[in-house]
């Protein structure tokens, strides 16, 4: 259990981690998808379904938006999308 | 072929006796799949040139149908379907498939059976669509594409045991190959005998829940033995170096400078060598017509007029050549990945980047490949800003002015000519218009959030020089067909717009025609902006495509209507000024001059409101700018 403070720059440990904090390379486990509905079911028929493992993999030249290995398949996410996405 | 909507219960009568009572009617296969799953390769191995693009009524989203030659001589009649990931029917794309598939759509019949296709190396993750598609209940041949590929990666399936858990036959096949398709022949064959399809062994999942969805696609791959192929090796290596922060944006810069001098300088003998044509040709029939006026209007008015259009062929040819075969590469999504930051900067998205290339060659068809873009707004933007782009109709404008009116001289050493130099600036005026035209619409009527950008990456292929064919047979088609309606139609109206009235039996000069007569109407119009009536019914014209200007001021002035030749440099030269060349070249930079854009647009949109919102804009800034142009050249002069 982790406890989170309402900081202003709360350091990784304090909060969940996202999609943006992977290192290449990196995977991580999805647990949810802090996304408007519409947007979070397009994400879901793409791979990004809670429970599956996420790989971060090359980015675009300046590093975004980035693409994720998921269920076979890779996907560009935007930073601000990727942020959304909740790993647990 | 015939007619591919509707298909009255009375159209068979006509189709030699069935052996087996077959249905009297027409009988329909709907090809449905992910995107990426090799969807359209598919169709065009089955269908081959027998295809024909054609609209759903009511909506935007456009479908080809295709004819398959069956033994027997029996035909069937497939639907591509646009390719989704469900059928829940949120997007336009997902609703016409439902829609479709559950016989709602207006004239089009329920299928009478479905190709479902999937693709073997990534199969756990598009079994997921099988779920919606089979409880459908409609027979149903399951298609597991890039067999190949799974095999050369080590991945393995076993295919009877899926056949049986889902109920349904299976075909494990390669359509970019042309491997393994006989059963696809055999089940279509079968189909329209009227198979009833078998339940599935396996319960399908409730078809809303996609998590629950994806489990159930998991434990089928679990029982039928699947295993997944090893990841892409090449397209990693070769995405190391696309996508390398330093080699990826040197050789994206690449790439679209190679476009760019392919559809310049590698068309230019293709151009010259169709322009002899023409000309040659124009002689020979001359010869052959013993009657000075029909001679006339066949050779100036309908063999120049079509003629100074058709030499844009090739152009156009190469620029979807290569744009062929950056899609079915896979290089096209990493381009669109690497433009989505600069994108993003005037509101739009990496999505925009494919279509704003194409319009390069020609606004139409960049219009159509903005359906990719799931965000409608996004959308509506990239379309109002396409026709910006300068498209190869422009060209035969800016030659003959800047020719007439652009000393050739050198600006930077042998590099760049002053000519070469307007020219390119011509371009730049376009793209900047464009980007400040999205800017606008995305901070105001078009405002949105920023859209998600979610953009599958396919692995590398080798594009298949059949499916590249088969594209440029269509591109063809679409631009001999405009050129032999709307051109000819237009060249031969000014023809004989020209030659009337008659003078005690001849034609009057074209002072006096019925021509000159429309151009002084319109002449205190566009007098601000420097143009005379002549310049005038050249404009009235280019409203229906843009190269026509040319051909109809050749027609005009009685010379040969060619953009190179400098008899018609020459009259030019008399009639504008300075001031007014430089607003006729701006003019054109900015306004909306093309019937067959304004049609797509309206198509695409679906309704009057934005291609005349466009119109209004577009021409409205041509005219501000072009006068403004003129006053400062004027001044400046």
């Amino acid at each position: 259990m982790q406890v989170s403070f309402k900081k202003r720059s709360p350091s990784t440990k304090d909060r969940a981690k996202n999609l943006t904090e992977l290192k290449p390379g990196e995977a991580g486990v999805l647990q949810k998808l802090d996304l408007p509905e519409d947007d979070a079911r397009r994400l879901m028929e793409l791979g990004f379904i809670p429970g599956h493992s996420v790989t971060r993999g090359l980015s675009a030249p300046g590093g975004d938006p980035r693409v994720f290995r998921v269920d076979g398949s890779e996907v560009a996410l935007r930073r601000e999308t990727a942020l959304k996405l909740i790993l647990r | 072929m015939g007619d591919c909507h509707g298909c009255p219960a009375n159209s068979l009568a006509t189709l030699p006796p069935p052996s087996f009572g077959a249905p009297p009617r027409r009988h329909i296969v709907a090809i449905v799949g992910p995107p990426n799953s090799g969807k359209s390769t598919l169709f065009n191995r089955l269908t081959g040139l027998r295809q024909k693009v054609a609209n759903f009524p009511g909506v935007t989203v456009e479908h080809r149908m295709g004819r398959v030659k069956l033994e027997q001589g029996r035909d069937v009649f497939v639907v591509d379907l646009p390719g989704v990931y469900s059928l829940t029917p949120r997007t336009e794309d997902e609703r016409v498939t439902h829609d479709v598939l559950s016989g709602q759509m207006k004239d089009i019949p329920r299928p009478d059976a479905v190709l479902l296709i999937l693709d073997s190396t990534n199969l756990s993750r598009h079994l997921v669509l099988a779920a919606p598609v089979l409880s459908l209940g409609l027979p149903t041949l399951v298609i597991l594409n890039m067999a190949d590929d799974l095999k050369s990666r080590g991945g393995e399936l076993n295919v009877a045991e899926l056949a049986m858990q889902l109920g349904s036959p299976v075909a494990l096949v390669s359509a970019s190959k042309g491997v393994g398709l006989e059963k696809i022949f055999q089940f279509l064959s079968g189909a329209t005998l009227g198979a009833a399809p078998q339940a599935p062994l396996i319960q399908l999942p409730v078809i809303q829940d996609i998590p629950k969805c994806r489990a159930w696609a998991t434990s089928v791959g679990n029982k039928t033995g699947y295993h997944a192929p090893a990841p892409p090796l090449w397209t990693r290596r070769l995405d190391a170096f696309f996508l390398h922060p330093v080699a990826g944006p040197l050789v994206f810069l690449l790439v679209v400078l190679a476009v760019f001098q392919t559809i310049f300088k590698g068309a230019k003998p293709l151009m010259d060598a169709i322009d002899e044509a023409i000309k040659h040709s124009g002689h020979w029939i001359g010869h052959l017509l013993p009657n000075e006026a029909l001679r006339s209007l066949v050779v100036d008015g309908v063999w120049k007029g079509v003629g100074s259009v058709l030499i844009f062929l090739p152009q156009i040819l190469l620029l979807f050549l290569f744009i062929g075969v950056l899609e079915d590469s896979g290089y096209l999504a990493r381009a669109a990945l690497i433009a989505d930051r600069t994108m993003a900067r005037f509101g739009l998205q990496g999505k925009s980047f494919i279509p704003l290339l194409s319009a390069y060659a020609c606004a139409v068809p960049a219009i159509m490949a903005t359906r990719t873009i799931e965000s409608k707004r996004d959308r509506i933007a990239t379309i109002l800003i396409a026709p910006f782009m300068t498209c190869s109709a422009r060209l035969p404008v800016y030659i003959l002015i800047i020719g007439a009116f652009i000393p050739d001289r050198r600006l930077i050493g042998s590099f760049l000519g002053m000519q070469a130099a307007a020219m390119l600036g011509l371009y730049i005026l376009g793209f900047v218009a464009a980007m400040l035209t999205a800017r606008l619409l995305k901070s105001t009527v078009l405002k949105s959030r920023r859209s998600s950008f979610m953009l599958e990456m396919p692995p590398y292929r080798w594009p298949t020089a059949r499916s590249l064919a088969l594209r440029l047979v269509d591109r063809s088609k679409v631009f001999l067909y405009r050129a032999g309606t709307v051109i000819l139609g237009v060249a031969i109206v000014i023809w004989v717009l020209s030659n009337l009235p008659l003078n005690h039996g001849k034609p009057p000069a074209i002072e006096h025609s019925i021509t000159a007569g429309i151009g002084h109407l319109v002449e205190p119009a566009i007098k601000p902006l420097g143009f005379n009536w002549k310049i005038g019914i050249g404009l009235i014209t280019s409203l229906a495509a843009r190269e026509t200007m040319v051909s109809s001021l050749g027609t005009i002035y009685g010379i040969e209507g060619d953009e190179h030749s400098p008899g018609l440099q020459q009259a030019l030269r008399q009639d504008l000024t300075l001031g007014g060349a430089v607003g006729l070249l701006v003019f054109f930079a900015f306004a909306m001059q093309c019937m067959s854009t304004t049609a797509v647009v309206r198509r695409e949109t679906g309704g009057w409101f934005w291609p005349a919102i466009q119109f209004a804009y577009m021409t409205g800034l041509a005219y501000i700018c072009a006068f403004l142009a003129n006053k400062i050249v004027t001044f400046w002069s």
